[in-house]
């Protein structure tokens, strides 16, 4: 246990890198799901082609070895193109660049089909009732559409959080310095390598029980004044 | 045109196909195990828990809320690489077993699956008709009668979507056996990507095979869903 205390800060290092990189993550996934949901429920069939084949590929490939394809290849091909085009210049990825690109990617395409859903589910009667009240686009969208949007796609948005706070223990692998990968490091060089996966376990444990409740809170008060079955 | 058959010597030439077949099958192997040992598993801890058993619901919960709450990549660390740790473990007639990556993995995994499937018949469980656990008891049946005959076979129907999504998420997750000294798919990839010092050559035939993998569960899956939830479809005329 002394040991533990003695890496904590570098384990509370690494568990800051973890949470800044699934906030960045998160940032990445819900535009990247806002859009592909709006590209699948267009009307216009090339958005929706190139969003039903965005969900497929990540469907598809493990996110390790897309992580894999964007640290090294992704690069290789910026620059690449950087090079025969002469737009830009030598371009690098790091680590935490290629980890949240790679995971917000990924959780994009989950979170595409909260909010279809979502969207799909909210009662097309409000919106006309707005509409006949005289509101405006952006005030149906601020007043009728918002609330109705977080209510209905925050249980499958908190489960895509927990799904995207435990993929972010896969950057390890590439080599980013975050919880596991500090703990790791220290577990090996005091030989107590189970002691350190534990805390990091434990830690993760923490995470995801927090969101859980903080969410759990946020839904209720969404869901004030909808009946319940 | 020269560069495609350079590329396809590079990733098949030189006997390199063999780490291909070697990963599939691995790959395939290890996914399958797990889904059965951890299905079989998961049954009674589901019927625990949707019984709401007064000692066994809270145990089999912790359970499942831990292994759903953590990473399944620290998970298999921890047994891995933190198991040796103990003297007792190293002293103990299963080290032999626990000291290769396989089993640790095996383990891992097995228990990571078969605590999201437990929450899957969990609540397929809770999810069958009242009328037909009602229509079991007026026939008289035992409660274990009516779990064997009418619970579960239509709670499994139930689960069928949900649990096509854990499989594809366990075939996502195996690629951690590529992390340890296991050659699986991504394990082969990475295998020749050293071989020949290249950097990410190797990584792109393994997300088409995983994609491939994926798409035969899929498929597979829709089948069953044809011919098991055949009564829930609506009638075509």
């Amino acid at each position: 246990m002394e040991t533990v205390i003695d890496y904590s800060p570098a384990i509370l290092r690494g568990t800051g890198v973890t949470i800044f990189l699934a906030i960045c993550s998160l940032m990445v996934s819900m535009s990247l799901g806002l859009i592909a949901a709006w590209g699948k429920l267009s009307s216009s069939p090339i958005g929706s082609r190139v969003a039903n084949s965005y969900t497929t590929l990540i469907r598809g490939v493990p996110d390790l070895v897309l992580m894999m394809l964007i640290y090294f290849g992704l690069q290789r091909l910026l620059n690449f193109v950087g090079d025969y085009t002469g737009l830009w210049g030598y371009i690098e990825i790091n680590t935490f660049v290629a980890g949240f690109v790679t995971i917000g990617f990924v959780i994009g395409a989950y979170m595409t089909e909260t909010f279809r859903g979502a969207i799909l589910a909210i009662p097309r009667g409000q919106i006309e009732a707005g509409i006949a009240c005289g509101m405006s686009k952006s005030l149906i969208f601020r007043r009728i559409i918002w609330p109705h949007l977080v209510r209905l796609a925050l249980p499958s948005f908190t489960n895509n959080w927990l799904v995207l706070l435990k993929t972010t223990a896969l950057v390890s692998v590439i080599g980013q310095k975050d919880l596991v990968y500090e703990a790791f490091t220290a577990g090996r060089s005091t030989r107590q390598l189970f002691t350190f996966m534990f805390v990091v376990l434990i830690i993760y444990l923490i995470m995801t029980a927090a969101s859980q409740t903080a969410l759990g809170l946020v839904e209720r008060r969404y869901n004030v004044g909808v009946r319940r079955a | 045109m020269e560069f495609i058959i350079e590329y396809f010597t590079l990733i098949l030439g030189d006997g390199n196909w063999k780490f291909w077949l070697e990963g599939i099958s691995l790959t395939l192997m290890f996914v399958s195990l797990s889904l059965l040992i951890g299905g079989v598993l998961s049954i009674p801890l589901a019927i625990a828990r949707a019984n709401r058993h007064p000692i066994f619901n809270p145990m089999v919960w912790s359970f499942t809320y831990f292994f759903r709450g953590t990473p399944l990549l620290v998970q298999t660390y921890l047994l891995y690489y933190g198991l040796p740790q103990f003297d007792f473990v190293k002293d103990s007639f299963m080290w032999p077993m626990l000291r290769e990556a396989t089993w640790c993995a095996l383990i891992a995994f097995t228990l990571n699956t078969a605590a999201y499937t437990t929450e899957i018949f969990r609540g397929a469980i809770e999810a069958v008709p009242h009328g037909e656990i009602e229509a079991a008891k007026a026939c008289g049946m035992s409660p274990f009668k009516r779990m064997r005959r009418i619970i579960l076979p239509s709670a499994l129907r139930i689960s069928l979507p949900a649990y096509s999504n854990e499989v594809i998420f366990m075939l996502h997750g195996s690629v951690i056996l590529g992390v340890l000294p296991i050659i699986d798919i991504f394990g082969a990839a990475k295998t020749i990507n050293s071989r020949y010092y290249v950097s990410f050559e190797g990584f792109i035939p393994c997300a088409i095979l995983y994609m491939i993998l994926v798409f035969g569960i899929t498929r597979i899956f829709r089948m069953l869903e044809k011919r098991y939830h055949a009564h829930l479809r609506p009638r075509t005329s």
